[in-house]
């Protein structure tokens, strides 16, 4: 849902960051506002995947130049925890096994951590679990998964069912997804993203981080950004994924080839 | 408790002392009485031949005893009483307080299934498991040997589970407690056997418990060691499994300046199975070791066996695992997993499986790591507004609590989790969360 006016949650400008030494983001620009559903898409390698996570706060990621602002705030200033409470979410591609700490007790002590910095009382297990019995509904979860060890021995499904379960109790107000499609046969697809779509309202907003397009048949988005080398080479609307389903990813490459050549040959000029 | 030396004037200097202290030791040692006085004179004798263990040896090579001899052992000291602070059991298990010096089972009433042993029983089976796991001379055992007094020896039969929990604490200084426990299960007679060690002050805690299981027996056997420095534990669980019997050992241990455990279990003629499950904690200068050993002396045999350790500060963690499958031992099944927490750059862990393995149709696998806390499963957590505080000590606790599921259900009324894990004093009952 597309509203000028609404707020502006999240604004990228020129973003750029490291793994070890190895530029990933090389001047990422996009803002997000509250209602918007962004899809970011790209070949592997593309910088998408770490784009979701310099903004999550992953450690192992450096932020050169550029800026993140949330609701005006500097994100980037902030550890993972911080953005986290604050409504920052990332649905994680590969959703981590933590052997003997229990699911349950996980999902309490990350939606009390959220509560508390909203200003709401923290929740004891009888309260949570009545809250999280109703959040299960969302994507259709046995509540036996909440038993066993957070993530544990689950199938590629299950995974994600319980990052958009996290979400669903974080109520995060930019949620980022990571390839929540991957991986997953087509009743989980529908599944998942039917919990993207019940939580979508118009106060928060999603940023889907795809490579294929029929996420996109269950999740419509506002906007479709195609990144390339660590930037967005192009934005346009639910059209667009169509346009790469159709066409393949090649012409990202001549777009890209011609833009380097331009930029190689500006500058000589600005160095001038 | 200060390591010594490895200095050759230092080691010299070091080997006397530790020859003066054993000496005087066993001067000091009260006239050998009771059940035990044979024993008791030939572990004074064993000891007085038996150097303290010294770093050279390779049993002993990162565990160092020296700091034993700062004890000036009070044998005359009045016997202790239960903490005033204790849980109370869990229903239907029956608790034994073990001082070292009264009587175990007086006024208590033991469950059907449960009787004690009659002296000839106890003098034909006494000392008969320790000799079967190859443990008569080690110096632990000569010491236990020298200075307990008594013994407590039951025997476990019938089809209904017995439940017995025993409890044992040494917390005032210079206290040394010598304890010595035979437990014979009969053929397809099933024990639920939780253990719990409390030790503070300059105190050390000795340990032998004989186990012997029929054939088809069941025994879940569970070790809570919680110490608090510069007290110092050493045990030894000598287990004997006849065929079709089923041995279940979970451990924990935490606080002790230096605890060394050594579980050591025979299958007489293999086709048991041996299930070992052990936690230890080292922090601050504390000195954790544990030195298992399995041997199968026949074949069909299966050990499931995972050790793991937390180091921190600058603790010390030793693990040694030897399993022994000799030609007789024919399609044994083994699997040894060491998995190790280091967490910090000061901290110390030396983890060794050792196989010898002779038969030729047998599957041993073994395993270890030894890691920090895995980056992508704190960044997993903080994302999800947990602190990174209170995110390292849920994986702390993730780490432990798979070891710690395996104590028998009547261990829970201690709380080991949280004990374990809260900072400070394991003996203290652990603080209400909110």
């Amino acid at each position: 849902m597309i509203r000028p006016d609404a707020e502006l949650l999240l604004q990228i400008t020129d973003l750029h960051a490291r793994v070890e030494d190895q530029p990933i983001l090389k001047g990422v620009n996009l803002e997000i506002r509250a209602g918007e559903i962004h899809a970011v898409m790209g070949r592997n390698g593309s910088g998408k995947s770490t784009l979701s996570k310099v903004l999550a706060g992953h450690p192992s990621y450096r932020v050169t130049s550029g800026s993140v602002r949330y609701r005006g705030e500097d994100l980037l200033a902030l550890p993972p925890e911080e953005r986290a409470r604050m409504g920052v979410f990332l649905g994680f591609q590969y959703p981590i096994e933590i052997p003997g700490v229990s699911n349950l007790e996980f999902l309490r002590v990350a939606t009390n951590a959220r509560r508390g910095q909203k200003g709401q009382e923290e929740l004891d297990t009888f309260a949570f679990e009545d809250l999280v019995n109703e959040r299960l509904k969302v994507v259709q979860m046995d509540p036996a998964f909440l038993e066993r060890s957070v993530n544990e021995g689950f199938s590629g499904g299950e995974k994600k069912r319980n990052e958009i379960l996290q979400m669903a109790l974080l109520e995060p107000l930019v949620a980022i997804l990571d390839e929540t499609d991957s991986g997953l046969d087509i009743d989980a697809l529908r599944i998942v993203a039917g919990g993207v779509n019940q939580l979508a309202t118009a106060d928060n907003a999603t940023l889907l981080i795809t490579h294929y397009q029929r996420l996109l048949e269950v999740i419509t988005p506002d906007y479709v950004h195609v990144m390339a080398a660590g930037r967005i080479l192009r934005t346009g609307g639910k059209e667009l994924a169509l346009e790469l389903e159709e066409r393949g990813y090649d012409w990202v490459d001549e777009e890209l080839a011609a833009l380097e050549l331009s930029e190689n040959a500006r500058t000589p000029l600005e160095v001038a | 408790m200060v390591l010594a030396s490895d200095t050759t004037t230092g080691a010299a200097d070091h080997a006397t002392a530790i020859e003066a202290w054993s000496a005087k030791l066993l001067q000091e040692l009260p006239p050998a009485v009771g059940v035990l006085a044979d024993v008791q004179r030939r572990g004074r004798a064993a000891l007085e031949a038996l150097p303290l263990p010294r770093r050279h040896q390779e049993d002993w090579r990162f565990t160092d005893l020296g700091g034993l001899t700062a004890l000036s052992p009070r044998w005359d000291a009045a016997p202790v009483a239960p903490p005033a602070d204790w849980p109370p059991a869990a229903p239907g298990v029956t608790r034994l307080w073990l001082d070292g010096r009264s009587d175990p089972l007086a006024g208590v009433e033991l469950p059907p299934g449960l009787r004690p042993l009659a002296p000839l029983e106890l003098s034909q089976a006494l000392g008969h498991t320790l000799a079967a796991v190859g443990a008569e001379h080690h110096w632990p055992v000569a010491f236990n040997h020298a200075s307990a007094g008594d013994c407590l020896a039951l025997r476990v039969s019938g089809r209904e589970i017995v439940q017995l929990e025993l409890v044992s604490a040494a917390c005032n200084d210079q206290a040394v407690l010598p304890l010595r426990v035979l437990v014979v299960v009969e053929e397809k007679a099933q024990l639920e056997l939780t253990q719990v060690l409390l030790g503070s002050a300059a105190s050390l805690t000795s340990l032998i418990l004989e186990l012997h299981l029929g054939r088809k027996a069941a025994v879940n056997h569970g070790l809570l060691a919680l110490g608090e420095a510069p007290a110092s534990l050493l045990a030894h669980v000598a287990v004997e499994q006849e065929p079709q019997s089923r041995y279940q050992f979970t451990s924990a241990s935490r606080g002790w300046a230096l605890s060394r455990l050594e579980p050591r279990i025979s299958q007489v003629s293999g086709a048991a199975h041996t299930h070992l499950a052990g936690l230890q904690l080292a922090e601050q200068h504390q000195v954790a070791d544990t030195h298992a050993w399995v041997r199968f002396e026949g074949p069909d045999g299966n050990l499931e066996q995972l050790h793991k350790a937390i180091a921190d500060d600058h603790g010390r963690s030793i693990f040694n695992g030897a399993v022994r499958v000799p030609r007789a031992a024919q399609r044994t099944n083994a699997a040894q997993l060491s998995r190790n927490l280091l967490l910090s750059n000061l901290a110390r862990i030396d983890t060794k499986p050792e196989l010898e393995i002779v038969a030729d149709d047998v599957r041993c696998a073994h395993g270890a790591t030894v890691s920090r806390l895995q980056l992508d499963e704190l960044f997993y957590l903080q994302s999800r507004g947990i602190d990174a505080e209170l995110a390292a000590s849920l994986l702390k606790r993730g780490f432990c609590a798979e070891v710690l599921k395996g104590l028998p259900a009547a261990a829970a009324v201690w709380e080991p989790l949280a004990r374990v894990l809260q900072p400070g004093s394991a003996l203290s009952a652990p603080e209400r969360r909110p």
